[in-house]
């Protein structure tokens, strides 16, 4: 039996890069961070950027190098959404791991600088005050230890915070990188994928590299070590294009039973609503014979609705409301209603 | 027992619709690298049922001795202790839960007991299994922060724990989740399908079915198999032999909804409006979802008005169903809904008729 630990791990994480240098595409950051395991020079760092694009994995990638196995522990605090992170804990929990003075002490070939690093991991999570109260701490305790703020929304970390940190975008990956990564992982695998799977694999993860080693291992266990392009569509879910066409078809037809079923219909087979809407929008965007106000107007409710189902709204609810609404601008019937009584 | 338990298929090779999702899962689960899942689909499509034999497919019947639990923690939340209830149902090989029971609360379930039960790695003695499984049920209704709180312990201790989440709409876990696992999606079965499970069944119970009969009940049953078993059991104990004008029983709610729903068309007044909020309020003390009476209500008033009125009255159901998921009383949106429909109407009535 292989050792446990390794095999049982799912793909995303047994290709998780170890090191800063493997870390695909993101050559800014890289660059600081290679020169900071030269130089142990370190400023605060503020990683955001989507999901899948290695805000995580460069963190605690640079963590392991600067330190190496045995003072990790020591010198690294890693908290995430799925610690408690409220005001108290800001207060005691990090003081207490960054008041403890660091030695001086080397381990092995590590830098180990004279430092302490906090990451805080999906920190647009953490409320406001809890925000703030880290003002202080970080002022307090700057020679010895360095913040790592890791989000997705870098609007949602308080300037005073942000304006402290070195800020790296993480990019959505390209394509060629994607290709490159799965390749490789492909190879080590022992998979079979031709050009146009792999063309497929990365337009349908949209620069998310953990959705793409997710999807290719999906397929993989699927459909063998030899993947078509149609496979991997399959493990994606994504929607196929005569369903999106279908309802499309209906708002143009201006018979509101026949959209009112078909919105039925796609509820029915468990299409996520915002996904139906966005490629919808792609659909309609590419149109020569729908005039640029129709399309406006068709937009413009489409992001409303988007707005609504983040809020919670009813997915048929606010479905039937956009193809109601592109009816009524596809078929020019009058659009405003009254709005109030 | 019902039906609906009885005729519940236990492995993956005895399902009767999506036995095309039910084979690839069990390719899936083939070597012990599966990622987390996400299932997704309508309620009563057959997500619980594909999950459970999945798990008998991984660990084997043991997965069948489960025990159910109502557990109390005690959590610590900064200044105070705040104590949980949960009630939780496990195997030697899985837990499964309902995370949002908690309510606004429900963050710390994740930050507590789920980081505890996934870090926990189970220890066998023959070293085969190395890790379990957490069955975590409609994680569309888990807060963001409780989202959040998932994404670092899913990728954490992935090694020693495998996630299985459930939930009707996948639009509402948010893109990080959704990012984190392989998302598997069961459609709501077709009339077809449905047809052919309640003959299965049929055949299984020695009963005669006249041509015709079972699709009728499929027709009804709105894509839910659960529904369609139910409403074939039901009519089992109203009437049998089956006979082909035999009455397929519709729910008590929605008998109640077509009536709040002709109330509505025949007078619009302040009475009316008060007359139909106690029958609103009526079924709200059911445990009837508000926002499927909403679109019950949306559903049965759309059958009876002309088509230039159709867009405005769905529009403002989107409406106040969006400002009802903002508020706390469910009870005023709806009731705002019924005031504005009935506003509409009387407008339409009075520009046509006079
Ligand atoms: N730039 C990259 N280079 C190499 N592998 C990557 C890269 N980005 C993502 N991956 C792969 O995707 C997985 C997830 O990456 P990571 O955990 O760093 O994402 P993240 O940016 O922190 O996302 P989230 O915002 O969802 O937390 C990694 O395990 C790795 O396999
Ligand atoms: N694949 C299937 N083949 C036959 N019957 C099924 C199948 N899936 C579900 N059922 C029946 O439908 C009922 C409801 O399914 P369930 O899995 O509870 O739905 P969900 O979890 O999606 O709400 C089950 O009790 C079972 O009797
Ligand atoms: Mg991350
Ligand atoms: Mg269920």
């Amino acid at each position: 039996m292989a050792p446990l630990l390794q095999s049982s791990q799912p793909w995303v994480e047994k290709y998780r890069p170890r090191q800063v240098k493997d870390v695909a595409h993101q050559d800014e950051v890289v660059r600081v961070l290679t020169n900071t395991l030269e130089t142990a020079n370190c400023p605060h760092m503020l990683f955001y950027g989507p999901p899948g694009t290695g805000k995580t994995t460069t963190a605690l990638a640079i963590a392991h190098e600067l330190y190496g196995p045995e003072l990790y522990k020591s010198r690294v605090l890693e908290l995430n959404a799925s610690d408690d992170r409220g005001i108290n804990v800001v207060r005691t929990k990090i003081k207490n791991f960054a008041a403890v003075a660091v030695g001086t002490q080397r381990h092995g070939n590590y830098p180990c600088p004279p430092y302490k690093i906090i990451i805080l991991d999906e920190a647009d999570s953490m409320t406001e005050d809890a925000q703030n109260a880290l003002r202080r701490t970080m002022e307090t305790y700057s020679k010895v230890t360095r913040f790592f703020f890791i989000c997705n929304y870098i609007s949602r970390i308080i300037e005073p915070l942000a304006s402290r940190c070195a800020k790296f975008r993480f990019k959505p990956l390209t394509d060629e990188i994607m290709n490159d990564r799965i390749a490789y992982i492909c190879s080590a695998e022992g998979l079979d994928l031709d050009p146009e799977a792999l063309s497929t694999l990365s337009s349908i993860s949209q620069g998310d590299l953990r959705r793409a080693i997710t999807y290719l291992q999906g397929a993989a266990r699927l459909f063998g070590s030899s993947i078509l392009s149609t496979d991997l569509v399959t493990v994606s879910g994504v929607i196929p294009e005569e369903v999106v066409q279908a309802l499309y078809s209906t708002c143009k037809s201006g018979n509101f039973e026949l959209a009112e079923k078909e919105v039925s219909n796609v509820i029915a087979e468990g299409y996520p609503v915002s996904q139906i809407i966005s490629q919808l929008f792609d659909l309609i965007v590419g149109l020569d014979d729908v005039s640029d106000e129709q399309k406006a107007r068709i937009f413009k409710k489409m992001g409303e609705a988007d707005k609504c189902l983040i809020d919670g709204a009813d997915e048929y609810l606010q479905l039937l409301d956009v193809a109601s609404n592109a009816m009524r601008a596809l078929c020019n019937m009058p659009l405003e209603f009254p709005s109030e009584f | 027992m019902l039906w609906v338990d009885k005729y519940r298929p236990r492995s993956l090779d005895k399902v009767i619709v999506h036995q095309d999702v039910a084979q690839n899962l069990k390719k899936l689960v083939s070597e012990q690298d599966c990622p987390h899942l996400l299932f997704y689909g309508p309620s009563g499509a057959g997500k619980k049922t594909l999950i459970m034999a999945l798990l008998r497919q991984m660990f084997g019947a043991s997965v069948e001795k489960v025990k159910v639990e109502n557990k109390n923690w005690k959590v610590d939340a900064g200044s105070r202790t705040l104590d949980l209830e949960l009630t939780t149902l496990s195997s030697t090989h899985h837990v499964e839960l309902n995370p949002s029971d908690a309510g606004f609360q429900d963050r710390y379930i994740v930050q507590e007991i789920i980081k505890e039960m996934a870090k926990n790695r189970p220890i066998d003695t023959k070293g085969k299994k190395g890790f379990k499984v957490l069955v975590l049920n409609e994680v569309d209704k888990l807060s963001r922060e409780a989202q959040h709180s998932l994404r670092r312990t899913m990728e954490k201790y992935s090694a020693s724990c495998r996630l299985i989440l459930c939930c009707n709409s996948s639009s509402k876990v948010t893109e990080a989740v959704r990012s984190r696992c392989l998302n598997v999606r069961i459609n709501a079965p077709k009339e077809e399908e449905i047809v052919d499970v309640l003959e299965f069944i049929g055949r299984k119970e020695g009963l005669q079915l006249p041509s015709g009969f079972a699709a009728r009940i499929a027709e009804k049953s709105n894509r839910s198999l659960r529904r369609a078993i139910l409403s074939f059991e039901t009519c089992r104990v109203q009437q049998y032999p089956f006979t082909n004008n035999q009455l397929i029983p519709a729910m008590d709610w929605e008998v109640y909804v077509l009536e709040i729903a002709s109330d509505i068309m025949k007078e619009q007044s302040p009475k009316r409006l008060f007359q139909v909020r106690g029958k609103v309020y009526e079924l709200l003390s059911n445990c009837i979802p508000p926002e499927i009476i909403l679109k019950r209500l949306l559903f049965e008033l759309l059958k009876k008005l002309d088509s230039e009125l159709k867009h405005e009255v769905c529009h403002w159901a989107a409406y106040y169903e969006h400002r009802m998921r903002l508020g706390q009383k469910a009870i005023f949106h709806i009731e705002a809904f019924v005031a504005k429909f009935m506003s509409i109407y009387k407008g339409f009535l009075i520009s046509t008729f006079g």
